[in-house]
């Protein structure tokens, strides 16, 4: 009846058992209280059906945040783990269960954290950077969201029934071929991303679409802000590497379920097809999530330098050209596989190529900041605490695509310290300075800048304590993913420095959420009255915080990169005449996006514990909403001009 | 009066063209999906493990038989997009289950080799080749199956609106997905039938 699921599948370690009750607990406290709040139809009204791409934006970023969470919480076991397991000590996780958890903090990190914090920001900043008044598929958006989230569910149920993968986070065969992992962790890793990919793939084609065809006029391409240029290029290559995965992840599940042979060991599978394939997407997957962050903290060294961001068109080169390196690299994940000296030495040149124009990159930053007159605000610090953080990331980079040297780094946790360099130092602190950076457009109030920079202090401190001592470590020979070591190996000196680093990001997080919960609370004070708080560039901060639904009571039009700027400076820019009110035209609420979704979630549940007919039954669900969608007619509907006056009066009153 | 309808109308124009350009891109995506595929399947064509290859399995007439299939379910919704434009809403209908019946055949026929091959023993589960060749020409054979059963729907819709915008906007995206179909197709006759009786 249910497949493999049995009583059996519910945890039984205490350590286990404890990661299951904080699932269980959390689904629980949110459940509870919008039952006792009587919440329910204003969650479902205002939040599950929504086509706003800013409320969409909304949900992504918390989402985000609160895997941030689960991964962090992760992450904190394993620098436990390795600051105790020495010698005689063996810590508190058995080697299968610290497995598990590596896996998980990479998987979750990546796919259900750095993504929906990276497509949370497009939710909320393109559409109003270009002057746009929606995405180009507002349903489309709403079900990628939901999408995403159904896959995240599915990592975290892992923790309540049956086990995570213990593979790594990219499941390498033969090890997470059937033989060797017969357990359902695997068939949770494959269908948690596998939905949550399909997700990406569908917001990466919304976005393109968007930027390309929803522009204001005036606005060409060479005049777009640079995060939606690096917005552009980072969807560009969602649409490029998305497929490829799907299809990997795919095989991968017919080699679990009906017993194909692509990967496995025997009958001429090839274990190294799905190494390259999955690097193929992996490499670009990191400049999908790196390029955002190279334009978010583009638009904040011009604001907060107060001037011209130097060298826009080499910036935009620059995104460019690493948009089509990105793909040309895979193979530097493997130079110890034995492809010959001349495909290293290919792979290996065309990545030393990438420090190129990601050089250019850090030099446009440093020029835009120099002599500028530069204000101090806490995503200033980001992004100074960036630029070194990401240089050393940087650099490590260069010196591991040697490839003679990579022999050595290989596996090691020099290798573990250069991408976390890269991507706390880069992704995570370039997200964190654009939330805070587009916070008050958003939520109508600005956060707390004391508590902000304490905060900061305490991430770069932790940080560079954290993974600093992991590179010497990697150099004296330590490999990556061991539980347990020898304690004449003398690395637990260091290893305690990297959980004391780890603590003190872990006291960096804690202020944060206590610099949200506080300007929440005294939102009055720091509320954004006028839309454009930090002085801003672009058109997102012509328009009043929060917007209104339609975002442009008129559409825009440009005449210059920093549009915004030069209509300030400028009183006889066209933004300035008259505003005649329309019709706007705006999409519908609709539950069908959740509705798929949620068909999707128990068709994968299906398949993880080989429940046939929860399989069937999902699927004719699923269709049947399909269906249900395309003979749908309405779909949209108009704001009248009178109604959009009335608003845009109301909302603009207290700017002077 | 006018001015709403003219709205409309504008609006009804960016909406055709968001909706083809996102069509096309999603096109491109699934190019792609299927460019892994055929590399996959060009990298384990030699694995035959000692088993039959392509050259003793394949049968070319008949899969000559579900190409012609194929080529003319693409003609005929050429011209339902004819007969759409002269809005000709019975001739259309009559074309597209014309249409529906060769994607049908199509299909019945590639179960038919599927089964035999199977039956015969060579099932995918027998080496790497025949997993790559069972995933390649199963993939596009779903694609089609979606693509019947998208031009299901779409003909209620036009039997009870007619070219309304919206299912004007439709069945120009199912048609370039039937056409896509087609070249996938092309592609899958060339490298493996073809090339593997060589």
């Amino acid at each position: 009846m249910f497949g493999k699921l049995s009583l059996a599948a519910l945890p039984h370690e205490p350590i286990q058992a404890g990661g299951a009750a904080s699932v269980v607990l959390a689904a629980f406290t949110v459940i509870a209280a919008l039952t006792y709040f009587k919440k329910w139809k204003w969650f479902w009204t205002e939040w599950m059906t929504t086509t706003d791409h800013k409320k969409i934006g909304i949900m992504y970023i918390v989402a985000a945040l609160i895997m941030l969470l689960r991964g962090f919480g992760d992450a904190m076991m394993l620098r436990a783990q390795m600051a105790l397991a020495s010698g005689a000590n063996h810590g508190f996780l058995s080697p299968d269960h610290f497995n598990q958890v590596f896996t998980a903090h990479g998987v979750i990190m990546i796919f259900f954290m750095a993504m929906p914090f990276m497509f949370g920001l497009f939710n909320l900043v393109v559409p109003l950077q270009i002057g746009a008044r929606d995405v180009a598929f507002p349903f489309l958006n709403s079900l990628s969201f939901w999408l995403f989230v159904m896959g995240a569910m599915l990592a975290n149920i892992s923790l309540v029934l049956g086990e995570f993968a213990a593979t790594g986070w990219l499941a390498y065969p033969p090890l997470s071929e059937i033989n060797y992992s017969p357990g359902v962790g695997v068939d949770y890793y494959i269908w948690a991303i596998q939905i949550a990919g399909v997700g990406s793939l569908i917001s990466g084609i919304n976005f393109f679409v968007t930027i390309i065809k929803m522009r204001c006029p005036g606005m060409t391409l060479m005049r777009m802000p640079i995060f939606s240029w690096t917005a552009l290029c980072s969807n560009i290559l969602v649409m490029m590497v998305f497929p490829v995965l799907t299809v990997t992840l795919a095989m991968l599940f017919l080699d679990r379920y009906l017993d194909f042979h692509f990967f496995t060991s025997n009958l001429g599978g090839s274990a190294m097809m799905y190494i390259n394939l999955i690097w193929v997407w992996g490499h670009p997957e990191v400049y999908i999530l790196i390029l955002p962050a190279f334009g978010i903290l583009s638009e904040i060294a011009s604001v907060f330098a107060q001037k011209k961001l130097f060298g826009y068109k080499s910036m935009v080169w620059a995104t460019i050209i690493i948009t089509l390196l990105s793909g040309l690299v895979w193979a530097h994940h493997f130079f110890t596989m034995g492809a010959g000296g001349n495909v290293n030495a290919v792979f290996g040149i065309a990545t030393m190529i990438i420090a190129i124009p990601t050089g250019v990159k850090v030099f446009n930053w440093l020029f835009t900041l120099f002599r500028g007159r530069l204000i101090f605000k806490t995503p200033l610090l980001w992004l100074v605490g960036f630029i070194l953080t990401f240089t050393i990331g940087g650099m490590t980079g260069v010196m591991l695509s040697v490839p003679p040297a990579d022999f050595q780094y290989h596996n090691s946790m020099f290798l573990i310290a250069h991408f976390h360099n890269t991507i706390i130092g880069g992704v995570v602190f370039g997200y964190f300075a654009g939330f805070i950076y587009w916070f008050p457009k958003i939520m109508g109030f600005k956060l707390e800048e004391r508590l902000g920079k304490i905060a900061y202090g305490h991430w770069i401190v932790g940080f560079l304590l954290a993974f600093m001592p992991l590179y010497f470590l990697g150099l004296d020979g330590m490999t990556r993913r061991i539980s347990h070591y020898d304690s004449a190996t003398g690395w637990q000196p260091l290893l305690v420095v990297s959980l004391l680093g780890a603590m003190m990001i872990g006291g960096g997080v804690v202020f944060q959420l206590l610099q949200i919960a506080y300007s929440f609370w005294k939102r009055k004070e720091f509320a954004d009255t006028n839309g454009d708080p930090w002085n801003g560039r672009t058109l997102e901060w012509s328009i009043p915080s929060p917007p209104p639904v339609y975002n442009f009571a008129r559409i825009p039009t440009v005449e210059a990169i920093d549009d915004f700027w030069e209509q300030k400076q400028n009183p006889k820019h066209p933004a300035h005449e008259k505003i005649v009110y329309t019709d706007i035209h705006m999409p519908k609420n609709s539950g069908l996006g959740f509705l798929i979704a949620a068909a999707g979630f128990f068709m994968c549940f299906g398949f993880v514990w080989h429940i046939t007919w929860l399989i069937v039954s999902s699927l004719v669900v699923m269709l049947a909403f399909i269906f249900y969608r395309s003979f749908d007619q309405d779909t949209e509907y108009y704001i009248s001009a009178k109604e959009v006056e009335k608003t845009e009066i109301q909302m603009r009153k207290g700017e002077h | 009066m006018s001015t709403i309808h003219s709205i409309e109308k504008h609006d009804h124009h960016d909406v055709d063209e968001k909706t083809n350009f996102g069509f096309w891109s999603y096109i491109m995506t699934d190019c792609l999906l299927f460019g892994t595929i055929f590399a996959v399947y060009a990298a384990l064509r030699p694995s035959t493990f000692g088993g039959a290859g392509p050259k003793e399995l394949f049968s070319l007439p008949f899969v000559l038989g579900e190409t012609f299939l194929l080529l003319t379910s693409s003609f005929t919704f050429g011209l339902v997009m004819l007969a759409q434009k002269e809005n000709k809403k019975n001739l259309a209908l009559g074309l597209m289950a014309l249409t529906f019946l060769l994607g049908a055949s199509f299909i019945f026929m590639e179960v038919t080799e599927f089964h035999h091959l199977i039956a015969g023993g060579n099932s995918f589960e027998k080496s790497a080749f025949l997993s790559g060749f069972f995933v390649l020409v199963g993939t596009h054979g779903l694609h089609v199956l979606c693509g019947l059963i998208w031009m299901i729907l779409l003909m209620i819709q036009v039997l009870l609106r007619g070219f309304t915008p919206l299912v004007t906007r439709k069945l120009t995206s199912l048609s370039l997905f039937w056409h896509f179909l087609d070249i996938v197709w092309i592609f899958v006759f060339t490298f493996v039938y073809l090339i593997g009786a060589i």
